[in-house]
């Protein structure tokens, strides 16, 4: 069947990842070879082939042990998560899955939630992003949140608030932080408007519409920026002040590498024309 | 020591009772059914846990320890009998402790009571709410039988007691809530989901249980074995046919056409996960597994076979 569809360098890659699959091929969290086999193929040839997605500074990604993958959100849908997933299984040298935060409605979806859970994405609870970070796993966190997805095309590349969960949760585990740029994101799906009942319907907090409605994401060049971990000193119990200090510190650094990578890909167009 | 099982003729019960007998204590026990065949070195009563004869075996005995497993998981009893024996059998059990001066009381209960949620964490620890009264309110009984034995943690000075969280418990036995529901050849599903289902070997949960009651621990406990599978490997590992069918449907079509019987709020069960950390009692007791996953769903599927072939 689908097992088919698997590309002999997702299968390698997969057997090179630092988790534990038991003989049906499943981890302890209900991660499955065979979806993420599937779920890598689809996300690689969107990364090499679709997106074309340009990597810099991967080996800021830690080999082995847990980090905070830290990254703006792009307006419609997450394009930036499927892409930080895939660079970091395919450009990375030994590949690792990053686990993302799923927004919780999307649990309640047939046929989407369990796939989300089966490739290691669960839904965005605080427990499982501790639990996994304490695993040792990679877990990326895009701490605007819906308001990051949710923005209009006016607005790209403008931070919305970062949330502080993610801050506790790095200091009390004691996880370095990963900061990262998306850029392309906000070109791929150009969200001029929002749909509230076709949001209401899905049940998701938005429906973007983009200007040719359908929200379906366009072949732009992305590029991923890993920034030099960052490592904060605490418990996760520091006042609220303290907490907002640490977290503008890594808002900037984002917004540092996204103006480099924005830059940067001026450049990119100016060369090819 | 002295130990008293309530519900002791259930077959989970049994290899409890077994293994308390093997390693050198007495035994006693209570149950309404009968136990054909019970080893020497263990006394049945044949009584209900909530009648007046039951407490007369915690005067005249005085046990030690009691495991109290007397309570009803299946839903081919009304919803009455269920309240009746769970927690009113629940309450009876520890007024008698109490009473009686025993020792320490275990209270084995189920994880379902968590509940299944979309919203809810994949792994609970002890501190998670019981969340099966909202998306299973069938389960309402046995929320309340777990909360009333917990409740004897703090009331209850001068006895110990534990309260613990099983996983469904699989194996050659064929019993439990968990072999009901894999009983036919057909398994239903709701169509979209595959939740994870934590299963253990029903020796595994015995070991836990008898070593709940042997250590000096006190408390709310998990137990649980190997990592949880999905309900499609589950069916696969124990040769079962899958049917998923739309949620509409799947309310309609339990218990008819070979599917299990199963109240509508089962179907959250269907749908998301319930599985549980037990991390907490492995630390307290040093407690491992001795049947992984594949063996536990083979040992059921091979005693299934033989006892088709008996026509059992």
């Amino acid at each position: 069947m689908w097992r088919r569809v698997i590309s002999d360098e997702v299968r390698e890659r997969i057997e090179r990842l630092d988790l534990p699959f038991n003989r049906w091929g499943l981890d302890p969290y209900g991660i499955s070879k065979d979806h993420l086999g599937l779920f890598l193929t689809v996300l690689g040839q969107a990364h090499k082939h679709y997106f074309r997605v340009r990597t810099r500074g991967i080996e800021n990604v830690p080999g082995t042990g847990p980090a905070m993958l830290v990254s703006n959100h792009s307006g419609g849908l997450p394009t930036d998560g499927g892409m930080i997933v895939a660079s970091i299984f395919f450009d990375r040298e030994p590949p690792r899955l990053a686990h993302g935060m799923v927004e919780k409605f999307a649990q309640s979806w047939p046929f989407m939630g369990p796939w989300f859970s089966r490739v290691g994405q669960l839904p965005g609870l605080p427990e499982h992003a501790k639990r996994l970070l304490l695993d040792g796993r990679l877990l990326m966190v895009f701490p605007e949140g819906a308001r990051g997805t949710g923005k209009l095309y006016r607005d790209r590349y403008q931070l919305e608030r970062f949330g502080t969960g993610f801050m506790r949760i790095a200091l009390e585990t004691g996880v370095p932080i990963v900061p990262i740029a998306f850029i392309g994101g906000e070109e791929a799906i150009p969200t001029i408007y929002h749909a509230k009942y076709l949001a209401k319907l899905a049940n998701a907090p938005y429906f973007p519409i983009t200007p040719y409605i359908l929200p379906v994401p366009l072949p732009v060049n992305c590029e991923v920026l890993y920034g030099a971990p960052m490592h904060f000193e605490g418990t996760g119990n520091e006042p609220d002040h303290v907490i907002d200090g640490y977290v503008a510190q890594v808002k900037a650094r984002v917004e540092e590498l996204i103006a480099e990578g924005r830059g940067a890909g001026v450049n990119h167009e100016a060369e090819a024309s | 020591m002295k130990v008293l099982i309530t519900g002791i003729a259930g077959a989970h019960a049994q290899l409890v009772a077994l293994r308390l007998v093997d390693n050198g204590h007495e035994v006693i026990g209570i149950d309404v059914r009968p136990w054909q065949g019970a080893p020497r070195g263990v006394t049945i009563f044949q009584t209900d846990v909530r009648k007046r004869p039951a407490a007369d075996v915690f005067r005249v005995h005085r046990p030690d320890v009691v495991i109290h497993m007397a309570t009803v998981t299946h839903f081919n009893a009304s919803a009455e009998q269920r309240y009746r024996v769970n927690l009113r059998g629940t309450q009876a059990v520890f007024r008698y402790c109490d009473e009686f001066g025993v020792k320490k009381a275990v209270f084995v209960g189920r994880h379902t009571i968590y509940g299944a949620a979309a919203d809810a964490p994949l792994y609970r620890n002890e501190d998670e709410p019981p969340l099966a009264v909202s998306t299973f309110p069938e389960l309402a009984d046995l929320v309340a039988a777990d909360l009333y034995a917990s409740r004897a943690l703090w009331s209850c000075k001068n006895m110990r007691t534990v309260v613990l969280r099983l996983v469904y418990a699989l194996g050659p036995s064929g019993r439990g809530t968990l072999a009901s529901f894999l009983a036919g050849p057909r398994v239903p599903m709701a169509m979209g989901f595959d939740p994870l289902f934590h299963v253990m070997h029903e020796d595994d949960a015995a070991k836990a249980i008898v070593l709940a009651a042997e250590s000096e621990i006190a408390g709310v406990f998990n137990i649980a074995g190997p990592p949880p599978v999905p309900l499609s490997v589950l069916c696969r590992a124990t040769h079962r046919t899958a049917v998923p069918l739309p949620e509409s449907v799947l309310k309609r079509a339990l218990g008819r056409f070979g599917l299990p019987r199963l109240p509508p709020g089962a179907i959250a069960h269907l749908k998301h996960p319930v599985v549980v950390d037990n991390a907490a009692f492995v630390e307290a007791t040093g407690y491992d597994y001795g049947y992984d996953e594949h063996q536990t769903m083979a040992s059921f599927c091979d005693a299934n076979i033989l006892r088709e072939d008996r026509g059992l």
